[in-house]
């Protein structure tokens, strides 16, 4: 069989669930660095065919066919165990790579949205973006040095964010907060779904 | 004031300079693969190699099967090879066609994963 949906190869050896996280929020509020403090973070290239969008800021004249255009983005992988691995991807921060948000959203489990106080409109296309399409998402509120701190209720106001949605403040640099944001969103996700996660 | 170039090759040819060759290059600028689809998190497993033990001629297509000994997502395939993903879907679409490799797409179910599960992922993440 050359693809299927089967967990096992033809030789009987198990193929991993691969479960995939978004690390979204505006340009330079600690997405890669969050994805570095708890994976291992390596560079992925994705790109995009370029449609009518392109056509007046690039110039197409005497070119036949198709251009692409290349988008480098933060890629991690947490590894649970041999079956189960969990992939960090931190979306294009630029609105103009909204198209690759799409591929990216299809079948992840959920979303981090990280919010900079000092800049709390910049994630607001993320958290429109999840919102409309119902992919489960936290807020983690990074608290830079020397920003002023708001409370979790002042930026959920702000946010006009609904009760149920998580809001953590985090750092970004530090793994136990990355984890902690983590596991709110899994624990979210299973919420959701009315089914709590025994702690533990 | 003189300071000492970081990198003794040209100074075109830095990192920031981007690629030398242009990626769709090695799949003779192809941009949809031949069959299948390549989910991100499907995992690629090479197949037994033929009988005659011949390798495919592209040095892409060979790095594939040597990291797709064991389940290698897309993801993880186009990060280690460098490549955009795009092209790691032509090189793959063509390996499939060719019966080189398998494909195993993700689990509809991935997004709605079971309590266990989630149960594993929470005690795996506070156990990092």
């Amino acid at each position: 069989m050359d693809s299927g949906l089967s967990d096992r190869t033809a030789t009987g050896r198990r193929i991993p669930l691969a479960l995939k996280i978004l690390i979204a929020g505006g340009f330079g509020v600690g997405k890669t660095t969050l994805v570095g403090a708890v994976s291992e973070i390596r560079p992925l290239q994705t790109e995009e065919v370029l449609t009518d969008a392109g056509v007046g800021t690039d110039d197409l004249s005497g070119v036949e066919g198709k251009r692409t255009t290349t988008v480098a983005m933060d890629f991690g992988r947490i590894t649970i165990n041999e079956e189960l691995q969990v992939y960090l991807f931190g979306t294009p921060g630029q609105d103009r790579f909204w198209f690759l948000w799409d591929e990216l959203a299809y079948g992840a489990l959920g979303a981090v949205v990280l919010a900079d106080t000092r800049r709390l409109a910049d994630c607001f296309p993320s958290v429109d973006y999840f919102e409309r399409r119902g992919i489960p998402f936290v807020v983690g509120v990074n608290c830079f040095d020397g920003a002023k701190r708001y409370s979790v209720e002042a930026v959920r106001n702000a946010l006009d964010l609904d009760p149920a949605v998580p809001i953590l403040l985090c750092d970004a640099r530090s793994r136990q907060s990355g984890k902690t944001v983590l596991i709110a969103l899994v624990e979210h996700v299973a919420q959701r779904r009315g089914d709590p996660v025994p702690a533990g | 004031m003189r300071t000492d170039p970081a990198d003794p090759d040209h100074e075109w040819l830095d990192a920031d300079a981007g690629p030398v060759v242009r990626p769709y290059t090695v799949t003779g600028g192809r941009v949809e693969p031949a069959s299948g689809r390549f989910d991100l998190m499907a995992f690629v497993v090479a197949d037994p190699p033929s009988d005659d033990g011949t390798q495919p001629p592209q040095p892409e297509q060979r790095a594939i099967i040597a990291m797709a000994q064991q389940p290698v997502a897309v993801a993880d395939l186009a990060a280690d090879l460098d490549l955009p993903v795009g092209v790691v879907r032509v090189l793959l679409g063509d390996m499939l066609t060719n019966g080189l490799i398998s494909m195993y797409e993700p689990p509809a179910s991935r997004q709605f994963p079971d309590d266990d599960i989630l149960k594993a992922v929470v005690n795996g993440l506070r156990a990092l």
